[in-house]
């Protein structure tokens, strides 16, 4: 599904690194965690896939489903099956959530040669997804996060997923600021959506999510590469024993 | 012997200008009317005379060049047809009183009675030795010469060819709409409009239509006790004309005013508006978008008075301004020593969507009362970059992202249009401009 190799990230008005050859797999019908030091480049990782300015590709590539996401505008990247659930959702005061949404989820079936939702058709799809993720929908009603709480934002990008229907889904720190309510909401909605043709790539620091969403793989990354990748097990390594040990095994190996 | 040219001194320059406004006067031919118009005429006259017409380098015109209009004669420009979709406010129920090249078109209006409205025509008004008109033609745009002289308006009193006399009486729910047609190239339109809502009455002016090659509107209003005038008014996309428009309107106690316009387009356009709260507890909301495109200028010049206390005001201005437009705001809020407990809020703000376009903007206060709230501010922006990304993120194409955006940034605009289909209506112009582009 996503085949990350050797990729090399900078920013384009400093000259400061952040993706230091990066390689990573992610197969159809898989999830796969990313764990890693604050500062590591997770973020920029996921900023990158999506095609956010500011960042310099200096090397590598990133394809999606054989083609070269590196390539496409940020709404090519979504239309071809990418999402990212934003670490930090931004606030758009004006633009209505239900315009957005709408908006997006008929920009998305133009650009792939579907039909168009109904507005009448999209509103009870919208009601059902939101009642799953028991999202006010009075809410909906308001400007892009205006007025939100963190978990509600949270919330609200995986209806956006929900609605979307990507196949590489990427959630950056979704759980972070979420209360343990909040986190099965948000976990039964991703796993609602666990299916052969999907893949996951779920950005966290704690294992906690991943009692819910049980990933096939754990990646560590640190210093802009992935230093080290395992099962399940190894978030309870880091869960119980920090980065520590492993960043000092990788500082051995160099 | 000679030298640099003397500087003039301030004397010099001021007889220099009224030589010249005189000298203008004199090849103008004035309408000529019998009583009450007529007088009203002369003493509008003798008032420019003394006031002398506006020069660029009057502090008032700092921004906008005077002499488009002020010019004898308007440049003719291209009759701009709208084929691409349905005209504004065409779907509303309301009185429809239409002028064509500038002068009332009877065959194209509806009946001028209506129910709570006494609507007649500045023409047939003159004739009356009487009318209730003649309190209020003339004389608020007088009032209006402090602190600064508006000449063109006074000019206007002089010359206007055509207007309409409303008086509001009830609570009218139908809207009273001025359609200004077009046919002529040369067209040069001088309107002049009088409006008393009584007192407890309210009604809704609409106008719209491209009007002319250049044109003159003023507009004076007296709302009395406890009344409400809405007004929306459209300019719209005819890019080559020029015009001005005054809007002078004086309210009583616990009076009510909303006034919004749409600007898109126009090579010359300046909007005044001057509000007088003079009783208490009165609520005067004036809002303006405007979308420049191109070799665009708009200025919106706005002055509220506050002389009773506990008044509320707001001003709220937003441009979009594209491929070198120009938008200027000069806003003035002045706060008499009476007016305790006055709230005023003025915000105006511009979208720049390249580096060649620019907002230029005089946001004022003057505030003589002690207890009062009042804010202002004024800002330049573009886009921003995480908001478009977002929304591209999401499957949005980038052109789309935008005008979400630049619709955003119109909604507080926007929201001082107190009826929903009017709204609604402007917003779909919004839109559609969106998608238009000049260049
Ligand atoms: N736009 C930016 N400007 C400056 N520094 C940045 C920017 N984006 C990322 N960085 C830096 O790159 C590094 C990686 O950041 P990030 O990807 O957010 O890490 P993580 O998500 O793993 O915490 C950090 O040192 C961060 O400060
Ligand atoms: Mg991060």
């Amino acid at each position: 599904m996503l085949e990350i190799n050797d990729l090399h990230v900078k920013l384009e008005e400093e000259d400061k690194a952040i993706l230091k050859g990066l390689t990573l797999s992610v197969k159809a019908g898989t999830v796969h965690a990313i764990m890693g030091p604050n500062g590591s480049g997770k973020s920029t990782l996921a900023y990158v896939l999506s095609g956010r300015g500011g960042y310099q590709v200096t090397g590598g590539s990133a394809m999606l489903e054989g083609q070269e996401l590196l390539d496409m505008e940020p709404e090519e990247r979504a239309a071809a099956g990418l999402f990212l659930a934003f670490q930090y959702p931004v606030e758009i005061p004006g633009v209505g959530n239900m315009t957005f949404l709408r908006t997006a989820v008929n920009a998305q079936r133009k650009a792939r040669g579907e039909e168009e939702l109904s507005s009448g058709d999209f509103l009870k799809a919208v009601r059902a997804k939101a009642r799953e993720l028991k999202i006010d929908a009075e809410m909906l009603k308001r400007p892009v996060y205006v007025g939100f709480s963190g978990g509600e934002k949270k919330r609200n990008e995986i209806l956006q997923m929900t609605m979307l229907e990507p196949r590489m889904c990427i959630l950056d720190e979704t759980d972070s600021g979420l209360d343990v309510d909040a986190m099965k909401l948000v976990s039964e909605g991703v796993n609602a959506l666990r299916d052969a043709g999907r893949a996951f790539l779920v950005i966290t620091h704690y294992q906690r999510l991943l009692d819910h969403i049980q990933p096939d793989v754990v990646h560590i990354m640190a210093e802009g590469r992935i230093i080290k990748s395992g099962g399940p097990d190894l978030a309870l390594e880091v869960e119980q024993n920090g980065y520590a040990d492993l960043l000092a095994e990788e500082g051995q190996k160099a | 012997m000679s030298g640099a040219p003397k500087p003039m001194t301030r004397a010099a320059r001021r007889a220099a200008r009224l030589d010249a406004t005189a000298a203008h006067l004199s090849r103008l031919s004035v309408p000529q009317d019998s009583g009450w118009l007529g007088r009203a005429r002369a003493d509008a006259l003798e008032r420019l005379r003394t006031l002398g017409l506006p020069e660029r380098r009057d502090e008032y015109w700092r921004f906008t060049d005077p002499s488009v209009l002020s010019a004898e004669t308007a440049a003719p420009a291209e009759v701009f047809r709208i084929t691409d979709e349905p005209v504004v406010f065409s779907d509303i129920d309301r009185l429809r009183i239409v002028f064509t090249d500038g002068e009332f078109d009877q065959q194209a209006s509806d009946d001028l009675t209506a129910e709570g409205l006494e609507v007649t025509r500045l023409a047939e008004a003159a004739q009356a030795d009487i009318h209730w008109a003649q309190d209020v033609y003339g004389k608020l745009e007088e009032r209006g010469q402090q602190p600064v002289p508006r000449p063109l308006a006074t000019l206007n009193s002089a010359m206007a060819r055509d207007g309409v006399l409303i008086r509001a009486t009830g609570k009218v729910a139908r809207p009273v709409s001025l359609i200004y047609r077009r046919q002529k190239e040369a067209a040069d339109m001088v309107l002049h409009h009088v409006i008393r809502v009584e007192p407890g009455a309210e009604m809704t002016l609409l106008e719209n239509g491209p009007a002319a090659a250049r044109y003159s509107i003023v507009t004076e209003a007296c709302i009395g006790a406890g009344g409400m005038l809405h007004h929306v008014r459209t300019q719209g996309r005819d890019h080559a004309r020029s015009g001005i428009t005054h809007l002078f309107v004086r309210m009583d106690k616990a009076a009510g005013l909303k006034s919004f316009t749409l600007s898109a387009n126009g090579r010359v356009l300046r909007n005044e508006a001057m509000i007088w709260l003079d009783g208490e507890g009165g609520s005067a909301h004036v809002a303006g978008a405007a979308m420049g495109d191109g070799d665009f200028h708009h200025d919106d010049t706005v002055f509220i008075d506050h002389a009773a206390p506990r008044c509320e005001s707001r001003q709220v201005f937003k441009k979009v301004l594209r491929n070198g437009a120009v938008g200027v705001f000069q806003g003035k809020i002045l706060v008499q020593r009476p007016a305790q407990l006055t709230d005023g809020y003025q915000i105006s703000q511009s979208l720049l969507m390249d580096e060649r376009s620019q907002f230029l903007a005089k946001p004022e206060l003057e505030i003589y009362a002690d207890d009062v709230k009042c804010s202002h501010g004024s800002t330049s922006g573009e886009i921003d970059a995480d908001h478009l990304f977002y929304l591209r993120s999401r499957g949005v194409p980038e052109a789309e992202g935008k005008n979400l955006l630049v619709l955003a940034f119109l909604t507080e605009a926007l929201e001082e249009i107190a009826r929903d289909d009017l709204a609604e209506d402007v917003r779909s112009r919004l839109e559609s401009w969106l998608g238009r582009h000049r260049h």
